[in-house]
């Protein structure tokens, strides 16, 4: 599908979301609380089959926190990607486990990289970093490493 | 979570109520993160039952370098070095992905020559890079003398790297706009001189270890991993390929000139690690290919287009992908319009690969597990960033 068809299949399904057409892709922006279900109808519906999430990521706006969903699909090779607003103090957000295992790895990452917290997850804790980690945010912008610390 | 120092230790009687499936017998093991096999340092806490895995918990980090965070006050020339230190057997290929993002961003067009140039050294990368996944593989399962053949091709591309790039492992050659500097003067001698010994050895290869009978017992429905498995966890290149699925960058959102070249997109269908090890043995062929329909015409013109000195990208989003020897790597830059990336993430493919190790193994033995692992081609560096 092209991007035209794309958005207005999206909006059809889930009337709630912004969509942005700037970049190469189309641009999704949903309310976290809408997540599980439209992810759940990107993954399931015959016309969109968006089995494979290439990339998931975080990026700390300093005022808030953006959670970024790669999503291709093998069969159609469409591509969109859905982002999703989140606070910065109470990050949370539905996990996508369920429908994308690659996204149990990633989400760790997430999560100890950015402290996001991922809403049922089957086991979230550290993954790169070691033991006692937890609490700092190494990612976020207003991370302080006085030793370690790379300025350029 | 197991501490290091605990390196072999029978799990205590926990009631199985508390601690989900675990049982009294069960032993937990540490393989790595000094272990040969894991070719590099990637620790596995491996879940015995006897001599079947029963789960595997990867505890990475060894090698983490927050290259992410390091990009984040680099600016777009420099970041893409970083980008070597990450699959170091793909550097080219990593390089190429950033150098094509940052031209995706500030919309330069890179010449035809330096194109050439670049898909030559991608494809030499990937044999090279095959190569020593090949020989390790062997030796992972117990043949010695495939690393030292494999080894002893791959130098003479080192070679010919060094005397065009000047390094043989983190080249660093590809810039924005282009390579960083003109072809030797004897590259093209070379690579042919290559290409006539890689083709009567390549064929020595199936002989060797294809053909084997003790390594096709060790590698044959070993490590299964089903279609829908493989996209799930996100497992690109040979991984996923093994499997059936067709995901190769190259064909299905070709970049560069990949769209005005022949090859063969290798797919296999048994899904397992001989299949895996299929893919690649007939990429090792279609690279070669490639490598043959360039080398001969090479077009004359700038290795470079001209570009500003300080690079600077317009606010916005830009993603780029490529098929690394390893599956699809992707570069994500976030830029609010200055001279260093706001947030770059990358997306390597042995990070996902790895995630469906854990899935391939349960049930399996314990002694196929490194099968299993050399068969995925993980580059730990590529994995911890």
């Amino acid at each position: 599908m092209t991007n035209e068809e794309l958005k207005s299949e999206l909006l059809q399904i889930q009337p709630v979301i912004t969509v942005d057409e700037t970049g190469e892709w189309l641009n999704v922006n949903i309310e976290s609380k809408d997540w599980p279900s439209f992810a759940k109808q990107l993954h399931d519906k015959e016309n969109l089959f968006f089995n494979y999430l290439f990339c998931l990521t975080c990026v700390d706006w300093k005022t808030h926190l953006t959670m970024v969903y790669h999503l291709s699909s093998l069969r159609f090779h469409h591509n969109i990607v859905v982002k999703s607003k989140l606070e910065r103090n109470n990050a949370e957000i539905e996990t996508v486990c369920n429908l994308w295992k690659t996204a149990e790895f990633h989400e760790r990452e997430v999560y100890e990289m950015f402290g996001v917290n991922f809403i049922n997850h089957p086991d979230l804790r550290l993954l790169i970093l070691p033991d006692g980690w937890e609490g700092k945010n190494p990612l976020r912008k207003d991370y302080e490493d006085s030793i370690n610390m790379i300025k350029l | 979570m197991y501490r290091e120092t605990e390196i072999i230790r029978p799990v205590p009687k926990i009631p199985a109520s508390e601690n989900g499936s675990r049982e009294a017998d069960d032993l937990v093991i540490n393989i790595g993160p000094q272990h040969p096999s894991t070719h590099g340092v990637l620790h596995l806490v491996v879940t015995l039952n006897g001599e079947t895995i029963k789960k595997i918990e990867p505890h990475l980090g060894y090698i983490h370098r927050s290259i992410e965070k390091m990009c984040e006050s680099l600016t777009y020339r420099q970041f893409i070095y970083t980008t070597s230190r990450m699959d170091y057997l793909s550097a080219h290929i990593n390089n190429l992905c950033c150098a094509m993002c940052v031209e995706k961003g500030m919309q330069i067009e890179v010449p035809e020559r330096a194109q050439v140039i670049r898909v030559l050294m991608s494809e030499l990368t990937r044999i090279a890079s095959h190569l020593l996944w090949w020989g390790a593989l062997a030796m992972d399962v117990g043949a010695i003398t495939p690393f030292f053949h494999a080894f002893r091709e791959r130098e003479v591309i080192n070679d010919i790297m060094e005397e065009t790039c000047g390094a043989r492992l983190t080249m660093n050659y590809m810039v924005p706009g282009g390579v960083m500097f003109d072809l030797h003067p004897n590259f093209q001698k070379h690579v042919h001189e290559f290409i006539d010994l890689f083709k009567s050895k390549i064929d020595e290869y199936d002989e060797l270890v294809t053909n084997n009978v003790i390594f096709q017992a060790r590698t044959k429905n070993i490590g299964m991993l089903s279609y829908e498995d493989a996209i799930s966890y996100g497992c690109t290149g040979a991984a996923a390929r093994g499997s059936g699925v067709s995901c190769d960058i190259r064909k299905i959102y070709p970049y560069s000139i990949y769209n005005k070249l022949e090859f063969d997109e290798c797919i296999e269908y048994a899904c397992d690690s001989f299949a895996r090890y299929m893919v690649r043995m007939r990429e090792l062929r279609q690279s070669l290919s490639i490598v043959e329909q360039l080398i001969e015409n090479i077009p004359q013109g700038d290795f470079q287009a001209k570009t500003k000195a300080v690079l600077k990208l317009p606010k916005g989003e830009f993603y780029s992908r490529v098929e690394t020897a390893r599956g699809e790597f992707g570069v994500y830059i976030v830029s609010e319009g200055g001279t260093t990336p706001y947030r770059i993430k990358f997306r390597s493919p042995g990070f996902s690969n790895l995630s469906a190790l854990d899935h391939m193994a349960r049930g399996q033995k314990i002694g196929d597990l490194v099968a299993m692992m050399g068969s995925l081609d993980l580059v730990i560096p590529d994995i911890d960033r």
